[in-house]
Order: C-alpha cells, then structure tokens, then sequence
C-alpha cells in the first residue's frame, strides 16, 4: 500500500461525503414532498458511498482510523473534495445542475473503476455505479425540465452552469495521487473520463437550451486541500457533536 | 444429513422471521440480501449484501439477525457485510415479487443487467390495482430508496414501483 492509494480511495469517500452532506441540506426544504424525499435519498446513497471508502481507506492506511474517524476527525485542510461539491446550495436549479455535472461524472468514473486492480474498490464501485447511473437520470430530467422550461427557469439553470463551469477543470486535471494511480492500474485515465463526461453533458446542455460557458476561468486546489470559505462552515456542522462529545455514540 | 448441514437449514429457516424493516412483507432471503449461510467449527455465518450504498435498513436488519439466532439458540453468530457481486433486483425470489404486487408495489419489470440500468427510460410499469399499464413515473424516489412514485392514468392512484437496480 502506497500514501497514494490511500489519498486516492480518502479523496473519493470525501467527494461523497461533502456533496451527501450538502444534498441533506435540502431535506425539509424542497419544492414538494417528491423532490424532498428524492434529494435525501440521494444524500443516502452518497453518504454510504462515502462510508465504504472511508473504511477501506482506513484499512488501507492501517494505523486504526476508521470510517467515523476519516469523517469527523479531520480538519479543512486533509479533506480532499472538489471544491464544486462543497459550493452553498443556491437555488434548486443550482443544486441540481451541479447534481448532473458530477453525477455523469461519478457515473463514468465508477464504471470505469470497476476495472480497477484494487478488488475492494472494484467492488464499491460496481455497487456505486448503478446508483450514479440512477441519479444522472433523475439529475438530467431535471436539467432538461428547466432548462428547456420557463425563461425564469430557463435564466436560474444558465446562471447556475456560468457559475459553476470554472469549477470542472479540477474534475480532470490529473495530480501525482491519480498519475501514480493510473499507473498502479487502480484508477482511470482522466483524459478518457473527460472525453465521455462532455459527449453527455454537452448533448444534454444543448437539448434543454443551455450554453456552455467560455473556460475563461478555473478554480481548483479542493484536492490539495485549499477550499472555499464555505468548507469550513459546513464542517462546523457535520462534525459539531463528535467535536464537542469526542467519542459520543448513540 | 451431518450436523452442520443440519445446523445451516436450522439457521435458515429461524432467518424466515428476519424482515425487511422497510417492508415487512419480504423476508432478507425473499429480498435477495441472505447470501449465504455457512457453519465452520461450530460458527455459523450469515453473509448479507447491501441493496443500496445507503440504505438505512442495513444495520437494522443485521441486528436482527443476531437477535433472532441468539433467540433460537445459536450463541457463536458472525454476520459478513459481502459487496460483490453487487446486489441486484434480479435477485428477488418469485414469492417476493408476487408478494409486492399483494400489497400494491409493482415489483420490477425488467432484468437489470447492468446495461438496463444504464439505459434511460425502462418498460412500462403495470399498476399494480388495475393493472393498466398507462402509467406515469411521479418521482425517481418514492417511500425508500429502493422504490420510485408513480401514478395510474387509469385508475388515478398512486403506486410505489419496486426499480429496477
């Protein structure tokens, strides 16, 4: 076992768990019954995805630290999200647009770590996979329905995408985590994974009316644990009781 | 029979009264979640897959199983959390799809290899009272994670669908 397997299985339990924690947000909250049962099952799915890799980046890792470890117990700057998953919500198109944009990415990212030479991760993925799959469906739906809806729906979903198009560079730019990976056959190429993300996002963008933004800018460093001032706040939150209890259980 | 074969189909049949807690029609074998069920030097094992990453359901129903073993007398008891092969609605048993459809849950449709389940939009789903089959998807979701909402155009109720995964 290598640093970088480790970092590489941790980076991916911590997209799930951000974006999880995030989509919780909603429950309460959404439009109607539907969508609100619909956006925390998904924050389901996303945080028992997040604790599978969680605990086999602690037995990989092999100094004790398990899933409630990994989760709890760090701080800002060891979590190694993309900085999209960690964005405040916004509007229900913001969320859901940036829902799609990373679930074709999770989708295409785990069919193709089913293939991976780590067999624990091959098998969360293939778990992960269908579940990605299921979500981009629902995420499309909704990208398309207000996309191609109202000009007020229409205007949000655009704002929403001009917003957070910066923010997909990171999705693909490879670090030494993932080159080593990708060497070690354990995880994709990056190039591959981007050529299959943009047919489907850029054909689905087009078909609800939306343009894609000019990659005029980008914002990364989520993965070297540089984040966004709303990272903190949302730590705050998620690791308040295990912080204030250390070792509480209920 | 020797007496660990004997002790398997012991253990298998005191696990017919472990239930989905979610739907409590299904037994854990019903479901397709009761792996496989093994006895080695007088331990027994339960191995139990997850259907969904996050489904609530998981620590309850091994709970349960160490519940209902340590009631019917089986003291040295490890229940495995298995992932692969990944659990799919194929693996529902034919009694548990009939019994959905008893208690209105339209049971899934289609074979889920992984190719359907990528595909976009999967058969028609009957429903389940009338049996029609102009039916609408409402929600992706419905009352677990492992059912969507639809409604009957022919009989204007609602419906859970057991998906397709």
């Amino acid at each position: 076992m290598s640093d970088a397997h480790f970092t590489y299985v941790l980076r991916l339990g911590d997209n799930a768990l951000v974006l999880g924690q995030r989509l919780s947000e909603w429950c309460g909250h959404s439009p109607f019954l539907e969508e609100d049962i619909a956006m925390a099952n998904t924050a389901l799915d996303l945080i028992g995805r997040a604790r599978m890799l969680y605990s086999h980046a602690g037995r990989l890792e092999g100094r004790g630290r398990d899933e409630d470890a990994l989760a709890y117990l760090r701080d800002e700057r060891e979590f190694g999200n993309f900085l999209m998953c960690e964005l405040p919500n916004g509007d229900y198109g913001f969320t859901l647009v940036r829902q799609y944009l990373l679930d074709v990415y999770h989708r295409h990212l785990y069919a193709a770590l089913t293939e991976s030479r780590d067999d624990e991760l091959a098998a969360i993925a293939a778990k992960a996979v269908k579940e990605a799959a299921y979500h981009a469906r629902r995420s499309g739906d909704w990208v398309l329905r207000l996309g191609d809806g109202t000009a007020e729906s229409n205007a949000r979903c655009q704002a929403a995408l001009d917003e957070l198009w910066g923010y997909t560079a990171e999705l693909f730019t490879p670090d030494a985590v993932d080159s080593a990976m990708l060497e070690a056959g354990v995880a994709p190429d990056l190039a591959t994974l981007r050529t299959r993300w943009e047919a489907d996002v850029l054909a689905r963008l087009a078909e609800a009316g939306l343009t894609v933004p000019a990659d005029d800018w980008q914002a990364e460093g989520g993965r070297a644990g540089r984040h966004t001032e709303h990272m903190g706040r949302l730590l705050a939150e998620l690791q308040f009781v295990q912080r204030a209890y250390p070792g509480q259980q209920w | 029979m020797s007496v660990a074969v004997a002790c398997v189909a012991g253990v298998r049949a005191a696990l017919e009264a472990v239930r989905d807690p979610e739907i409590p029609i299904l037994t854990i074998a019903d479901l397709g979640i009761l792996r496989e069920v093994r006895v080695e030097d007088g331990r027994v094992h339960v191995v139990i897959t997850p259907t969904y990453s996050g489904c609530p359901a998981m620590h309850a129903i091994e709970g349960d199983v160490r519940a209902t073993l340590a009631a019917a007398g089986y003291a040295d008891v490890v229940v495995e959390t298995r992932l692969a092969p990944a659990w799919t609605t194929d693996w529902l048993t034919p009694a548990a799809r009939r019994k959905l459809l008893e208690v209105g849950i339209a049971p899934p449709v289609e074979a889920s290899s992984d190719k359907n389940v990528l595909r976009l939009h999967g058969a028609a789903v009957a429903c389940p009272r009338c049996r029609s089959s102009d039916t609408e998807l409402v929600s992706e979701f419905g009352s677990t994670a492992c059912k969507a909402l639809y409604r009957c155009r022919a009989c204007l109720e609602p419906f859970d669908y057991f998906k397709c995964l």
